[in-house]
């Protein structure tokens, strides 16, 4: 009896909590949240009814922030570029907890089981192990690669068995760490090539790619067999010519396999590279309008959106991966910084920085669906990226 | 604290004076330099200037480079590194203003 009577209390409870909290049940998986990067704000969205649902202020310095999700998709991780690590509540579009780990961070990435939230530091260089849960330091790997000399981080990437894969930009190599036990982990380390400035995991969670700066080519480690070690692919692309300028780093994400290859942005040429996803060797180059940034595979991985650095900054393209052929050429706005997918790619959301909105375009008709506007939106993250490798 | 350790201190500000003296680009086009310089050398920069996968642009960090180099470093870039050649966006007097405010404090 007393037992019913608990039961009847706390459905009570629940009932009144929903209502006046104004939160209704429901799931997470048609949210997300754009990065307002000046303003330290996050604008919380739905996917569904393409509309903002909350505002989220005072999470510090948000340029070049990015995000990664909590494994029940309810919990967004935002790494600050001042080094906050913060923890926002999707349901309740709150703040639930801040920790500042680093002087100067560029993001992070969440282990295969949902426990480990790491983030990637440029200062001091190295990376460090939140407990998901609490936020409380697990661990850290100082990423010196000589006595006394330490890089900065980056492409961080989680892999298979609570591994995490980076690159160390200073120190031309990649490091693997095992985090099997969340407070020792293992660290091994790979020669890969001059200023990785980014990396990817293959959505399978198989292959770690870092892009190099310093050199053509990308550093390849099969992460099934890493004795073999990392392997350099699309070497000597640019044949030799010179380098046109850079005026912004190219990203790198699992999404940009797509259609058994991987498409990927050449440094200092107007091109996307074309790479077979098994055997790794050049299939073919795309001619693009500018310095690819973003190149992003729909999930059906028909289509791949890119975006560019500036001064072209206000062009996408779009490459049929059928025909590896750019198939339209669009202007969502003024410095589009960044492209997201709907979790089934009906819809890509775009955003203009300089125009201060967020633009939603038909991946089928490429017309224009809606727009909300945000303060100078930067990163887009939906919570489809939840259940993804490399995400 | 000799007076000689404050010498290219001095130098680079009276150089940064003599340029904004000189060549003060016009209070629009002030405008788009603050936002060229915080957006788009942000992205390696920090839009704060505090530093990412380039190094920092405060007055601190800038104290000991001389002005000129830090011109020329703009203008035409530094092999080796990611830094690129901005002239085909600003006029050496431009990245000179730019370099005045860097090391004075950069406007918001």
């Amino acid at each position: 009896m007393k037992r019913i009577s608990q039961l009847v209390v706390a459905a009570l409870l629940a009932l009144l909590l929903g209502a006046c909290g104004g939160v209704p049940l429901r799931g997470t998986g048609d949210l997300g949240l754009v990065i307002e990067r000046a303003s330290g704000h996050v604008t919380l969205v739905n996917t569904s009814s393409r509309s903002a649902y909350a505002r989220v202020g005072g999470l510090g310095d948000l340029s070049h922030a990015s995000v990664v999700f909590s494994r029940d998709a309810r919990y967004a991780f935002i790494f600050g570029r001042d080094g906050v690590l913060s923890k926002l509540d999707l349901l309740e579009g709150r703040i639930v907890k801040r920790v500042m780990q680093s002087g100067n961070a560029i993001g992070g990435s969440i282990s295969q089981d949902g426990r480990i939230v790491v983030a990637q530091n440029y200062t001091p260089g190295g990376i460090k192990a939140f407990d998901a849960e609490t936020l409380e330091l697990l661990a850290e790997v100082p990423a010196e690669y000589a006595p006394g000399r330490f890089s900065k981080v980056v492409g961080l990437a989680d892999a298979p068995g609570n591994k995490f894969a980076y690159a160390l930009f200073d120190g031309g190599e990649i490091w693997v760490s095992d985090f099997s036990d969340p407070k020792k982990p293992v660290t091994q380390r790979y020669p890969a090539g001059q200023q990785p400035y980014d990396g990817l995991v293959t959505p399978d969670g198989r292959h770690y790619l870092a892009g190099l700066f310093g050199e053509d080519g990308i550093a390849l480690l099969d992460l099934w067999q890493p004795e073999k070690g990392a392997r350099k692919i699309l070497e000597k692309y640019g044949r030799g010519e010179e380098k046109l300028p850079v005026f912004k780093m190219p990203h790198l994400r699992g999404w940009s396999v797509a259609a058994g290859r991987a498409w990927l942005p050449a440094i200092g040429r107007h091109e996307v590279l074309v790479a077979d996803a098994t055997t790794w060797k050049e299939t073919g180059r795309v001619a693009v309008k500018g310095q690819p940034v973003f190149v992003i595979a729909s999930p059906d991985g028909r289509q791949v959106w890119v975006n560019f650095a500036f001064p072209d900054n206000g062009w996408v393209q779009v490459i049929d991966t059928l025909t590896g052929q750019v198939v339209q050429t669009l202007q969502p706005g003024k410095a589009v910084l960044h492209m997201e997918f709907t979790p089934r790619g009906e819809a890509v959301w775009l955003s203009a920085r300089d125009d201060n909105r967020v633009v939603i375009y038909d991946t089928k008709t490429f017309r224009a669906l809606g727009s909300l506007t945000a303060d100078a939106p930067s990163g887009i993250f939906f919570t489809s990226r939840a259940a993804r490798t490399g995400f | 604290m000799s007076i000689k350790r404050w010498t290219p201190l001095l130098a680079s500000v009276l150089a940064g004076l003599a340029s904004v003296a000189l060549a003060e680009p016009s209070p629009a086009r002030q405008q788009e330099l603050v936002r060229l310089v915080r957006q788009d050398c942000g992205s390696c920069h920090g839009m704060t200037l505090r530093g990412g996968l380039g190094p920092a642009l405060l007055p601190a960090t800038l104290a000991e480079k001389p002005a000129e180099g830090l011109v020329a470093t703009i203008i035409g870039g530094r092999p080796g590194t990611p830094m690129p050649p901005w002239h085909r966006f600003l006029a050496e007097d431009e990245a000179q203003w730019i370099v005045a405010k860097l090391m004075a404090g950069f406007p918001e």
